[in-house]
């Protein structure tokens, strides 16, 4: 056991470092920090002694040493469009961006199950129908039409609610939550159900096989001898059952929530990390690019790792991992 | 594959000698026909294909040329509704530019760099995969901890960073026609993966069987019975593979250029164009962005539903 979380914690040290190397290696080879910080007019003396003062000069290793250290401090140099170091432009953008993941995920939960179970006990009927449809545009339609087809429903013909934004926000020390305001609520309606569409989809899909499985299962007969009502055998012995495999896949799915809120936020106009993500893509600021790209693959890795631990803890037989293949 | 086994029907008419007749009697040929919805998903990606290689002919105007776009046309509504104008049977955008005639045309870039895109991962992950499992050891050890380590992120994350570096790179020298090999690398360094685990997979148990060792024995070299002996025992996974990765290399190209990282305006795929008309959308002007979304969707729903079948046709466990 010890053995076992104390490889995985080094394997998991190990893809942090490869992550490091393409992140350092973006940020250093990727377009020329020299270039980005200067203006056209700055002579080549100045560019040689800003070169040397950023210390462009020293050995790579070196170089990547530093990098290395400073990322550990969360210092991840300065951001070319905007000037400002990337670590406060993250910390700033981070709080809208894991709002929108949570309620996103916890509405792909409530939702999925619910739409799961009720699937899986009423496996003909129109509505179960009308679930599997949803599931199969929840697949296949791309996220982006999904969040314009929202819009275009809830924002532009009806008018309901806003299509841009965070409404109004709450300062609570550095956090600003648009969860304490009515319009923080209105505004995060449509995000989040576009964020939290395709994960809703995989866990009603999960929830469904695996209460048809549960449902066929000898301990199932058994409550039904025993005379126990149909709710408490559903809900009290059968659902309880599946649940351990939707909380591992929704917890896995986590990370992925995080990333796929590039597309959402930009959709919304979300002021997350995301959408900062994505005009640094546009812009070509690699710092920016670098630091997300290390931020998020610490956030799957330490999900990953808490997972693959739990999951000896709980379950010794769940060894096999769940995932998206995407 | 197992289409080869004894034909279980005998069919009424006289099928044409040779090949042809195999397909018809085949098994996978007959669960084609058994599924209506399998055939309407074919027609509809054939249907898809065919207007993307005759979109120059079908085409009321050529919308990358600036010379047939005239501002007297823009914004006009599609043809049923009150303000609509023939020829636009779709209505036009902001420029005049057809929306029919630019679907056409976007939808031939987003074909392409999708199939494109899928070839290369395919062939990137199926030499990976041959070597890793042929050769085993170190060699399979390094490739593997790679694929692992990239499965854990998001296709389109990779795909956003290998476009921002590229871009980085080329800078201003990066012109329609080299994004489009951007993005076709883009994809396919995200897709790799899969093919790659499933070949592996396959040519560890392959590599078992006699025939390896027999091809061994005759000192055939490593690479010709990688290619010629092991690889196509695999084929079948692959395409289902394939298939489906279809779909999501053309979700992923779409999201790229939706999200402003992918094809530029001067040469829209589907995903500009819903883009562009997405800024429209409070105007008024819906049809500039629905129809591409809707063709979009159509193309990868129809897509999808093939692979589905595809990969149960296949197994034989299913049957």
């Amino acid at each position: 056991m010890l053995a076992f979380t104390l490889r995985r914690f080094l394997q998991a040290i190990g893809v942090m470092l490869a992550v490091g190397i393409i992140a350092f290696a973006m940020f250093r080879f990727a377009g020329d920090p020299v270039n980005q910080i200067v203006s056209i007019d700055t002579s080549a003396a100045e560019r040689a002694s800003i070169r040397q003062s950023l210390g462009l000069d020293d050995p790579v290793l070196v170089q990547f040493g530093r990098y290395f250290i400073n990322a550990l401090q969360f210092k991840f140099g300065v951001s070319y469009q905007f000037r400002l170091p990337v670590s406060s432009l993250l910390a700033e953008r981070m709080p809208a961006t894991l709002e929108l993941a949570i309620v996103a995920t916890i509405f792909a939960m409530v939702a999925g199950i619910l739409m799961g179970v009720y699937s899986a006990l009423r496996r003909d009927t129109i509505l179960a129908r009308l679930f599997q449809a949803i599931s199969l545009i929840g697949i296949s339609l791309p996220t982006f039409l999904i969040g314009i087809l929202l819009i275009y429903l809830f924002a532009v013909t009806l008018g309901w609610l806003p299509s841009f934004g965070r409404g109004d926000v709450v300062k609570l020390g550095w956090w600003s939550t648009g969860l304490l305001t009515v319009s923080g609520w209105k505004a995060i309606i449509m995000p989040a159900i576009t964020l939290g569409l395709f994960q809703m989809t995989l866990i009603m899909r999960l929830v469904r096989a695996e209460m048809l499985e549960v449902l066929r299962t000898d301990y199932i007969r058994f409550a039904r001898a025993r005379g126990l009502t149909t709710r408490a055998i559903h809900f009290g012995h059968a659902l309880k059952n599946t649940l351990v495999p939707v909380i591992t896949v929704a917890g896995l799915q986590f990370g992925s929530v995080i990333a796929f809120s590039i597309i959402t936020e930009t959709v919304f106009q979300w002021p997350g990390m995301g959408l900062l993500f994505v005009q640094a893509v546009q812009n070509v600021d690699i710092p920016i690019m670098a630091a997300y790209l290390l931020m998020v693959s610490l956030i799957f890795v330490t999900i990953n790792l808490v997972v693959d631990i739990l999951y000896t803890v709980v379950d010794p037989r769940l060894r096999s991992t769940v995932g998206r293949a995407a | 594959m197992s289409d080869a086994v004894v034909p279980h029907r005998t069919q009424d008419h006289q099928a044409p000698a040779g090949w042809v007749r195999r397909a018809l009697d085949s098994d996978i040929f007959y669960s084609f026909r058994r599924s209506r919805l399998t055939m309407v998903a074919a027609s509809i990606t054939l249907l898809f294909f065919l207007l993307a290689i005759f979109a120059s002919w079908l085409a009321v105007q050529d919308p990358f040329d600036p010379a047939q776009l005239q501002l007297l046309n823009s914004r006009i509504a599609p043809l049923w509704t009150a303000d609509g104008q023939s020829p636009f049977l779709l209505g036009t955008d902001e420029q005049g530019r057809d929306v029919l005639s630019a679907i056409l045309y976007g939808l031939r870039i987003s074909l392409a760099v999708g199939i494109a895109g899928v070839v290369f991962a395919g062939a990137l992950g199926i030499a990976l995969g041959l070597i890793a499992g042929y050769f085993g050891g170190v060699v399979d050890t390094v490739i593997m901890r790679i694929a692992d380590v990239q499965l854990t992120f998001p296709a389109i994350l990779i795909a956003l960073l290998v476009n921002g570096v590229a871009k980085s790179l080329l800078g201003n020298r990066l012109d329609e026609i080299s994004t489009l090999g951007v993005l076709v690398i883009a994809i396919g360094l995200s897709f790799w993966v899969q093919y790659a685990r499933t070949v592996r997979g396959s040519v560890m148990v392959e590599k078992n069987k006699d025939y390896v060792a027999a091809a061994q024995l005759i000192g055939l070299p490593a690479p010709k019975i990688m290619f010629r002996h092991v690889l196509p025992n695999t084929m079948g996974p692959i395409l289902v593979i394939a298939t489906i990765n279809l779909a999501l290399a053309i979700i992923t190209e779409a999201t790229l250029s939706f999200l402003g990282a992918g094809m530029p305006d001067t040469m829209p795929s589907l995903g500009t164009l819903i883009r562009i008309g997405n800024n429209y959308l409070f105007a008024g002007e819906w049809w500039i962005v629905a129809f591409p979304g809707i063709a979009l969707a159509g193309l990868i729903l129809s897509i999808n539903l093939l692979g589905d079948w595809l990969r149960d046709a296949l197994n034989p466990k299913l049957r």
